[in-house]
């Protein structure tokens, strides 16, 4: 199996584990991941929302590459990375005259798009492709009795629901299930984090947070698996000043949910840069028979 | 310089947001909406808006979009997409939310306390810059020059993320830069055309 990859500009930063991980779980269960040349910003919801016209074309740019590495599907792992390619693939297939707006755009930096990408969320390519079945066969250190909060963000299945629901996904719990995990009920699963907000107007994020720390805490979970750079960063990092500001004592770890497939898989720590963490994970790690 | 004040402003305000609204696909359908609330009822952040998204196609319809161009309703939205899949009569509400902001940067005309607009820009600048998002130089613009009381608050996290390696200090440029002009270029021109 051989799929364009697109990283996204948190690989390179904050989601170095996730990028890492998502590679070594490809690694061992047979996914060829090439990455996409020379790749720009996907376009991004900050910038979507001020300049839109121009959004599409910077991350059309990518599908057009994508288109001339004779790729067809494109696979992203941040949930961000993934609505926004996603959403310019649709817009552009919808809409005549965004559609040459976009390639009148591309044909001035020598490029052209015809439509013939397919933008994949990495989970889709593990449950639809790869396969539960494969997963489980592939499991060296089943995570029994593990207790997971899985936390798919906003942007995992909204607003397409391609490969999930919109509302209630499922994906995340049953990739758990074939590794022998518990996934806990986590009714919050879709909330937001409050996204940058965390950084424009805290308080309102930080409530957020409080509220997906609370119920994985209530659920007694091991840990919080995430599937955005921005959601596991702001679940993860900000628990000190959660706990200042609503009194709480979270200390609860939080990894993306390749590095815990990755554990699952029987790849080393390192690899998986779980000692990257800020919430240490050595207690999930122990609970897993080695 | 683009006029909100008078009678003949606003009316402009509600042709161009009309407009722009009609050329996302499935845009006309802001006209279905039946006020049902379900929109600010799914929303996040809606507790601390001066207009839950409701009452924005409330505005809309009695001609008084310069009051919602002008809250702090707009810079709340997280992009959750709560609000658009669960609308009834299919109204792509997030996407409306992105126009507005776009018309409330248009006529310079935000409310001052927020501090989004400034973070859009700064992350912008970036993208056009090197083609790709640069964290730390995002976060250290933003924290120094709009919010240094942020400095201090995440002094632990910061020092935490650059000694694992998670915040590099240079940024990675893309090879097609050049490439990036040209094609923010050509658009940018057929924004201001419309």
């Amino acid at each position: 199996m051989k799929y364009l990859y697109f990283p996204g500009c948190s690989a390179e930063a904050t989601a170095k584990p996730y990028d890492a991980s998502a590679r070594a779980c490809a690694k061992a269960l047979g996914i060829e991941l090439v990455d996409l040349e020379d790749w720009n910003c996907c376009g991004s919801t900050s910038y979507f929302s001020i300049r839109e016209l121009e959004s599409f074309g910077v991350s059309a740019r990518n599908l057009a590459i994508a288109q001339e590495m004779g790729g067809h599907d494109l696979v992203a792992t941040c949930n961000a990375c993934y609505t926004v390619l996603a959403k310019t693939n649709r817009y552009f297939a919808e809409d005549a005259t965004l559609h040459a707006e976009i390639n009148e755009a591309l044909a001035a930096a020598g490029r052209r798009y015809d439509g013939k990408v397919r933008v994949r969320h990495f989970m889709d390519v593990l449950i639809n492709d790869v396969g539960l079945d494969e997963i489980t066969a592939r499991v060296k250190r089943r995570l029994t009795d593990l207790r997971v909060a899985c936390y798919y963000g906003c942007q995992y299945s909204r607003p397409m629901g391609t490969f999930d629901d919109p509302e209630f996904p499922t994906t995340m719990d049953r990739l758990v299930e074939a590794i022998g995990g518990d996934p806990v009920d986590y009714p919050v699963k879709t909330k937001c984090c409050g996204g940058m907000l965390m950084l424009t107007q805290e308080d309102a994020a930080l409530k957020l947070c409080h509220e997906l720390l609370a119920v994985a805490a209530r659920e007694q979970a091991d840990v919080i698996i995430a599937a955005c750079p921005l959601c596991e960063m702001n679940v993860e990092a900000y628990q000190p000043l959660v706990n200042k500001a609503y009194g709480t004592d979270f200390h609860i770890p939080v990894m993306y949910f390749t590095q815990l497939l990755g554990v699952a898989l029987g790849i080393d720590a390192h690899t998986l840069m779980l000692d990257k963490q800020i919430v240490p994970v050595d207690r999930v790690l122990a609970k897993v028979p080695a | 310089m683009v006029e909100l004040e008078t009678p003949e402003g606003v009316r402009e305000l509600h042709r161009i947001f009309l407009e722009d609204v009609y050329g996302i696909p499935g845009g006309e359908k802001i006209r279905l909406c039946q006020q049902c609330g379900t929109c600010t009822g799914s929303c996040p952040t809606s507790y601390l808006m001066d207009y839950g998204p409701r009452e924005v196609f409330a505005f809309f319809r009695a001609g008084m979009l310069d009051k919602v161009v002008k809250s702090n309703t707009i810079w709340l939205c997280t992009s959750c997409y709560y609000c658009t899949v669960r609308c009834p009569a299919g109204i792509k509400i997030t996407d409306i939310m992105y126009e507005l902001k776009r018309l409330a940067i248009k006529y310079d005309c935000w409310p001052r306390e927020s501090k989004n607009p400034a973070m859009s820009k700064i992350f912008i600048d970036n993208v056009e810059k090197y083609g790709r998002n640069y964290e730390l130089g995002l976060m250290a613009k933003f924290v120094l020059t709009k919010r240094p009381d942020l400095a201090w608050k995440f002094k632990d996290l910061g020092l935490k993320l650059f000694t694992s390696g998670r915040l590099p200090v240079k940024p990675v440029s893309v090879k097609g830069q050049e490439e990036i002009r040209k094609i923010t270029e050509v658009l940018a021109a057929k924004e201001v055309a419309q």
